[in-house]
């Protein structure tokens, strides 16, 4: 469905996405995971072909996105970062516009836009202007729009972000229907690791432009190796000894505490126990977070919430 | 050559582009009062006060506030007009612009949607204002209202390349009014809508020229009043060459504008 070769954007004195390399395939959920700038929406954008890249090209849906726009375009549906209907008119108008946009016919129009919005459970708000929706709803609308066409190809750009935890959960439950129901390939962006690991069944993780990771959620997490096992040791603790220890494949300090990476952690936490005196032990399962942290050296930012706020608070008319 | 779908489709998309605009006029009614209450301003206050004192040459058939009413109606337009331009900044900011862009639409298409949703509000204004006219007794004939009508789109859709053109060179709001204001006041001042253009000095005659609101004022006058400045189908041609080389800028303008 979608090969990106060498996809760079530079700008004046930025590499945005340095030499990505990906191959999607049909019906796939596939998510772009990194932090705020990791270069993700630069990405989608270039595969959406609102934005030219530097050097390199990708093949959407067959069409190459530099020579072949028009036809990318009318091949793929896009839910943008933030909301991009038009607030003065009502859902069911801003379908209807998409609708004439995306050349639908018009014996199928009525019936497509129904059916969108169903899909969506904004059927019986369709009437009310945009205006008066919650951030929930003006994201599932967005959805619904990008559906019309009837695309092969739906881009979502952290379909979440900005949302509150049910509208979150109620948004993925969206998302698992739409992949449900229409046969459709979905490459999604977040910085929010639970909604990739929940929603995605392959992941690239991409930090400063670059993927260093490609894998299904599952693989990632195994790649860190067992459990994470922290504790607050009650002196410092004999290192060496805990080296020793086989099941043990790597030890971190951080501010004060130990953390490291054990195989099967409920049997062996015990033994640990004897070489160690401490206050408080917790494990884990590793999680995505601990994917990026181990290949980043970083860890991804939950704040900072990509100024969709500001911006709506500044010029809502 | 395109196929008679093809065409459909392409009408379809303009169609869509100018419904949304025109539903948004009219569900912005505070714009529409403002933007009617300023041409009413110029027309009864400087209308009478300076008609109490100004002589035109000959005027005395026709006198100020009836001589000033066609470049009062033009004056609406231009100021609509250009600033419409400013729509397309909203577009961008609200990213609703970038989901047209997204969709198979080319960036022509965008545009003459966009330019003749700003058309449609400056036609509706003038037609309040016209109305107006009938209160202070401008002698209407059918052929006239037509003519106005004609003058009035050309002007708007001239005048509303220009502004999108502008506008879609433009991040901010505030820098665009600042822009638009450099624009409109000379559209408006050089145009002859408040006084005789034929006794100034070259120079003044000079910028007046390359106005296109002159043309639309004294065809305006010609139309409401049977007083223009040249005969009606010179004006009528010459606005039309406008209409030809701002509304290609305006094009062009779209197809360079980025995207994101």
């Amino acid at each position: 469905m979608i090969k990106i070769r060498n996809l760079t954007k530079k700008y004046e004195n930025l590499l945005a996405v340095d030499n990505v390399n990906l191959e999607i395939g049909k019906n796939e959920v596939f998510g772009l995971l990194g932090p705020n700038g990791a270069g993700k929406t630069t990405v989608i954008h270039m595969l959406a072909t609102l934005l030219k890249p530097s050097s390199g090209t990708a093949i959407v849906n067959g069409y190459d996105i530099i020579s072949q726009p028009a036809k990318v375009r009318a091949s793929i549906g896009i839910v943008f970062q933030t909301p991009s209907s038009d607030d003065m008119l009502t859902g069911y108008e801003n379908l209807k516009i998409h609708a004439f946009l995306y050349g639908v016919p018009s014996f199928e129009r009525e019936k497509r836009i129904q059916s969108v919005l169903d899909l969506v459970g904004l059927g019986e708000r369709q009437h009310d202007q945009v205006k008066k929706y919650s951030g929930g709803m003006r994201r599932r609308l967005e959805i619904a729009r990008g559906l019309l066409h009837e695309p092969t190809v739906m881009f979502l750009d952290e379909p979440t972000l900005g949302l509150d935890p049910s509208s979150r959960g109620m948004m993925w439950d969206y998302i698992k229907k739409l992949v449900k129901e229409k046969e459709v390939t979905l490459i999604l962006t977040t910085h929010y690791m639970e909604e990739a690991d929940h929603l995605c069944n392959r992941i690239g993780i991409i930090d400063e432009g670059r993927v260093i990771a490609l894998d299904t959620p599952s693989n990632l997490k195994k790649s860190i190796g067992g459990d994470i096992v922290k504790l607050r040791p009650k002196s410092f603790p004999d290192l060496e000894s805990l080296r020793k220890l086989i099941y043990i494949r790597r030890i971190e300090l951080v501010e004060g505490e130990i953390m490291m990476y054990v195989d099967n952690a409920r049997e062996n936490i015990p033994d640990i126990l004897r070489h160690v005196d401490a206050d408080s032990v917790e494990f884990r399962s590793p999680d995505l977070n601990d994917v990026f942290i181990k290949l980043a050296s970083k860890t991804i930012k939950e704040q900072g919430e990509g100024g969709y706020m500001e911006r709506y608070a500044q010029y809502g008319r | 050559m395109r196929s008679m779908a093809g065409r459909i489709t392409l009408f379809e998309k303009m169609y869509a582009l100018w419904l949304r605009e025109f539903k948004v006029f009219l569900r912005e009614r505070s714009r529409l009062v403002a933007s009617t209450f300023t041409p009413l301003l110029w027309l009864f206050v400087i209308g009478i006060g300076f008609g109490s004192v100004a002589m035109l040459p000959g005027g005395e058939s026709v006198g100020y506030q009836k001589f000033i009413f066609p470049g009062i109606v033009c004056m609406s337009v231009i100021f609509t007009s250009i600033f419409f331009g400013s729509y397309i900044i909203w577009d961008r900011k609200f990213d609703f612009l970038k989901s047209v862009m997204v969709a198979p639409v080319s960036r022509g298409t965008i545009f003459v949607g966009k330019a003749l949703g700003g058309m449609t509000s400056s036609l509706i204004q003038a037609a309040i204002l016209l109305c107006v006219g009938a209160l202070i007794g401008i002698p209407y004939s059918f052929v006239g209202v037509i003519e106005a009508t004609v003058i009035v789109i050309l002007l708007s859709f001239t005048l509303t390349s220009l502004g999108l053109a502008l506008g879609s060179y433009m991040q901010s709001l505030e820098g665009f009014q600042m822009i638009a204001s450099f624009v409109v006041f000379p559209l408006f001042f050089l145009s002859g809508a408040l006084f005789p253009l034929d006794k100034l000095p070259a120079w003044l005659s000079i910028l007046t020229s390359i106005d296109p609101a002159t043309y639309a004022v004294s065809a305006m006058r010609s139309a409401l009043l049977g007083v223009g400045d040249r005969p009606f189908e010179v004006d009528i041609l010459i606005l039309l060459g406008f209409t030809i080389i701002l509304g290609a800028a305006g094009i062009f303008s779209f197809k360079r504008m980025k995207a994101v």
